[in-house]
């Protein structure tokens, strides 16, 4: 009865066996497990006559739509309130959440979200101004940009910074943009074709640059679980237009040669772009600048805990150095003697003399994400920001030194901000990572990234995150250690089968992507409207 | 620091435990050992030092009160964004941990909250769209109409877009961009005024891959696609129906019934705040057919072991985590928290919720075309709209707006901040009115712009 908890332990192991036989088979009525609730679709409940709001029909008037009228239903279900309310709240209780449990998803960052965040976003000063209202009427808005800025060029030890990319790939996007405007400038946009990317990177990266046209070529990773910095060498030439490189890298390691590495691409005339999606592991401790980065993007999401919110929104702001610093794109902020200003046209930037190379998005960019990280930097400070990679990298490898020996590790050294373990303590157990990840989750854990980087066999990728105790971390490494020794001793049925204690058991994903069933479809013709 | 557990009893515990395994550590900074010593920083960084919770609010408050918040003021303010109320109900549910802070939803068997509403939400924008299928998000509405340019040339085989005059500038920048970018060509028509019809269908040739209409256009106008799809199908092209107010297509005819290939469009409107402009939500919608070739991520139905039904995210093999260089997009993140509000506030209007508020929309419009169309020098240029439609005054609008700030109003968009440099749009003003103006604001803002006229 190892596996029992502690507050719950039964008055006897008979009767503990009769439950366990008696749950295993026996099916409610309705579906539901106690608090383990079934839920249907909305448009299952769909109450035709009840309504959410009250709103009044408007007086008569005269329709100005030129003969548009919608005809014929939507389509959609009618709810009350509180049955809105419920369906949503039922909904929410089948989700893993960073509040509720670890969350060592690695290359995610899943950190505490402080709520301090939340509220700030939620001043009418931030939350209800419009994107094209006048902007002296916006004055605060533009100025906590502009602070924002400031404060991501200092960490970054950069000159610029391009704030409206929506989420990192579209950072990583305007990085590339504007390296690709300054080999146009200097009459090499068409000559410099390819970029380099290691082959441990980000799914973003080589298709980041495959979007706008480049061609990818991989580098290599040596078996320290570094970029084959030889290798990459001996890739540089006339048609290179850029390196894109992780750091801290995928792997969870610093790339000790990154100096070296920057110096050679910039000899050879290309541009370095850094992937920051593990900048949380080096914040306060090391400026990309001085590594000689040319463009990295921020993930918000990742080091300044804004809310990963169930995938997005992002916000993925990129500070570019000084030889990419003319090249952002629209709109931009400028200092004047009356405070910072918005460059938004093509037009007003003429009229400044800059070069910038487009647009990414309508608008600014994410004020939402820019006030909650904002939030988070005020609070932390420049101490506290070097004490979060400080502990974020003192957690990893706490973690890794805890598992190394039961557990298998593919590198040697400390690590950054993540542990990275391989598959081979698994071997002949006939347990697979997934299977040990699915195990995790009858433990109580949200399991780490999987089978990635992709340069490790059988990956499992953990990230801790600063915001974990010791005792936290203690019992997560007792619990995996307990699963490798169970997966070890053959005790198959914890891992072939789990999750048992899921809202779902093992979802059949072949078979969603064979048949693709993308949204609910009525069983009975819709009633046309009255 | 109130974010940090660790105390430094911890970490020289933990640090003894990293020692034991791993010679030559004995301290934090040796964790650090394989950062070049160039590039290690001994000082604190030049920013100021931590603040307590109390500091933090009082200094983002002080920027806030800055700002003119739209509700202090009569405001009509649209262009791609609107005001509208949301209901308390959606707030308090986006801000459940559950959804606020998870993670995207890579394990199925514990996020099927966040895939069941994505689920909800494909559904509701095909239905709204009039489309087969939409996918889980974009991260707004103009990126959206880039992907959905990039994904034309993709089904077509074809690398010339054209795009109406009709489209929102900034839309339009953001497509010529990305494309641009891409190696694409992108014909663009001079901005289309309401009231004059462009000739879009004699510039669609057998290279053309999509035609991109706006449907309420930047100006408001209702356009009739159906021509303009007609032409395109005619040529093997697709047509690409944007639209920036989707609360209009609870009164209006559904691009898919206008025959529309592809839709996309910003949906803010339900659910989320103004937030200066983002985070907002892209909606992507398009045929069954053409499935395989969209961005993004979908959530699909499926089975688990035991034969219940739950969700899943599918097709991931368009995606870049799968496919890297050969993927239909670079996306990653999409708009997770901003859907969930979409998919409440909507869950919650319902069926005739939503089509009452979008009649209240109109309703509000028309009052407030009646009004400002009696002011002294004040024309209204459009001969259809929804909410919003623009004026053509009898001086520079931009100045006009300044003006009406003077007088506390927040009087829409000069048409010149977005088209700066044409004579044409010097004097013209896009003035949106939501179910929030009161009949007060609308006669305040009337007699404010007679006087400041």
């Amino acid at each position: 009865m190892s596996g029992m908890n502690r507050q719950g332990r039964p008055s006897s192991i008979e009767t503990a066996v009769n439950d366990i036989e008696f749950s295993a088979t026996h099916e409610t009525f309705t579906g539901n497990r106690g608090l383990r609730l079934e839920e249907p679709l909305i448009y299952e409940l769909d109450n035709p006559g009840a309504c959410g709001v009250d709103l009044d029909e408007p007086d008569a008037f005269e329709p100005r739509l030129g003969g548009f009228e919608r005809k014929g239903a939507i389509g959609l279900a009618s709810l009350s309130e509180p049955d809105v309310m419920r369906h949503f709240v039922r909904l929410s209780r089948k989700n893993y959440s960073i509040d509720a449990g670890l969350y060592p998803l690695g290359s995610c960052t899943m950190k505490h979200n402080p709520r301090l965040n939340e509220k700030m976003a939620r001043l009418p000063g931030f939350a209800d101004v419009h994107p094209l209202q006048p902007q002296q009427t916006v004055e605060g808005a533009i100025e906590l940009m502009a602070q924002l800025s400031h404060w991501l060029m200092e960490l970054t030890g950069m000159q610029a910074v391009a704030m409206s990319p929506k989420a990192g790939a579209h950072g990583e996007l305007c990085g590339m943009m504007a390296i690709r405007a300054a080999l146009e400038a200097r009459g090499e946009g068409a000559s410099r074709t390819r970029v380099l990317v290691p082959e441990s990177a980000h799914g973003t990266n080589p298709a980041t640059a495959a979007l706008i046209g480049y061609k990818v070529d991989e580098i290599p990773v040596k078996s320290n679980g570094r970029v084959d910095t030889e290798a990459f060498k001996a890739k540089l030439g006339p048609d290179v237009a850029a390196i894109m490189l992780t750091n801290p890298n995928t792997c969870g390691l610093f790339e000790s040669d990154i100096i070296e590495i920057a110096a050679a691409v910039h000899e050879a005339g290309g541009y370095f772009y850094c992937d920051g999606a593990n900048f949380n592991a080096i914040v306060g401790r090391v400026r990309p600048g001085d590594l000689g980065v040319d463009a990295m993007h921020i993930n918000l999401h990742k080091t300044f805990s804004t809310p990963h919110g169930g995938g997005g929104p992002g916000a993925g702001p990129v500070v570019l150095s000084a030889a990419l610093a003319p090249f952002a794109p629209r709109p931009y902020l400028v200092q004047t003697e009356e405070g910072a200003r918005l460059i938004e046209t093509a037009e007003a930037s003429a009229a400044d003399g800059t070069t910038p190379f487009g647009r990414m998005t309508a608008f600014h960019g994410q004020m939402g994400m820019y006030v909650r990280a904002f939030a988070y930097m005020l609070s932390h400070g420049s101490n506290g920001l070097r004490q979060v990679a400080e502990d974020a990298v003192l957690n990893a490898n706490y973690v890794l030194a805890s598992l190394r020996d039961e557990l298998s590790a593919p590198f040697e050294g400390p690590c950054m901000h993540e542990a990275l373990f391989d598959d081979r303590f698994l071997k002949g157990t006939g347990v697979e990572t997934l299977d040990f990840a699915k195990a995790m989750i009858d433990e109580g854990y949200h399991p780490m990234t999987m089978y990635f980087p992709l340069v490790v066999h059988g990956a499992m990728l953990i990230e801790p995150t600063e915001t974990e105790s010791k005792q936290t971390l203690d019992q997560f490494i007792a619990t995996l250690r307990d699963l490798a020794r169970a997966a070890k001793a053959n005790d198959i049925s914890r891992f072939t089968g789990a999750p048992h204690y899921a809202p779902r058991h093992r979802l059949d994903e072949t078979g969603a992507a064979r048949n693709p069933v993308l949204r609910w479809q009525p069983t009975v013709p819709l009633k046309v409207a009255e | 620091m109130r974010y940090l557990p660790l105390t430094d009893n911890d970490r020289r515990d933990m640090l003894g435990v990293i020692g034991a395994t791993l010679p030559g550590v004995t301290s934090v900074d040796d964790l650090f050992r394989d950062v070049p010593k160039a590039a290690r920083l001994e000082a604190l960084v030049d920013l100021p030092r931590r603040k307590g919770e109390l500091d933090v609010e009082r200094h983002l408050s002080a920027l806030a009160a800055k700002n003119v918040a739209a509700d202090s003021v009569p405001f009509f303010v649209g262009g791609g964004a609107y005001r509208h109320h949301v209901p308390a109900t959606v707030d308090h549910l986006i801000q459940r941990s559950e959804f606020l802070t998870s993670y995207t939803p890579y394990q199925p068997e514990i996020t099927q909250g966040t895939l069941q509403y994505l689920f909800e939400f494909q559904t509701m924008v095909a239905q709204l769209t009039g489309m087969e299928v939409a996918n889980a998000s974009m991260y707004d509405g103009s990126t959206g109409c880039g992907e959905a340019v990039l994904m034309a040339h993709r089904v077509t085989k074809r690398r010339k877009a054209i795009l109406s005059g009709t489209l929102h500038p900034q839309y339009r920048e953001a497509v010529e961009n990305l494309s641009g970018f891409a190696g694409d060509k992108v014909v663009s028509l001079p901005s289309a005024l309401p009231g004059k019809t462009e000739d879009i269908i004699s510039l669609i040739d057998d290279a053309t891959s999509c035609v991109v209409v706006q449907c309420p256009s930047f100006f408001g106008e209702l356009i009739d696609m159906r021509v303009i799809a007609d032409a395109a199908h005619a040529k093997g092209a697709l047509l690409i129906a944007v639209f920036t107010e989707v609360m209009s297509l609870g009164l209006i005819t559904p691009p898919g019934e206008m025959g529309a290939d592809i839709v996309v469009g910003e949906g803010q409107s339900l659910g989320n705040p103004l937030n200066f402009g983002g985070p907002y939500v892209g909606l992507f919608a398009t045929r069954q057919k053409y499935v395989r070739q969209m961005p993004g991520r979908l959530c699909g139905e499926t089975v688990d072991a035991a034969g219940k039904r739950g969700y899943v995210l599918t097709l991931s093999t368009r995606e870049q985590h799968i496919r890297r260089e050969k993927a239909t997009s670079n996306i990653c993140t999409n708009s997770g928290l901003c859907c969930l509000a979409f998919t409440i506030h909507l869950a919650l209007l319902g069926e005739e919720g939503f089509r009452r508020l979008a009649r209240i929309n109109h309703a509000h419009a028309v009052q407030l075309a009646g009004l400002l169309g009696a002011v002294p020098g004040v024309e209204i240029l459009n001969g259809s709209f929804f909410n919003e439609f623009t004026l053509r005054l009898p001086k520079p609008s931009a100045g006009v707006v300044d003006a009406l700030v003077g007088k506390n109003v927040l009087g829409g968009i000069p048409v010149s901040r977005l088209i700066p440099g044409h004579a044409d749009a010097e004097n013209l003003l896009l003035v949106a009115s939501t179910e929030i103006n009161t009949d007060q604001d609308c006669e305040t803002f009337a007699a404010a712009l007679a006087e400041v006229l």
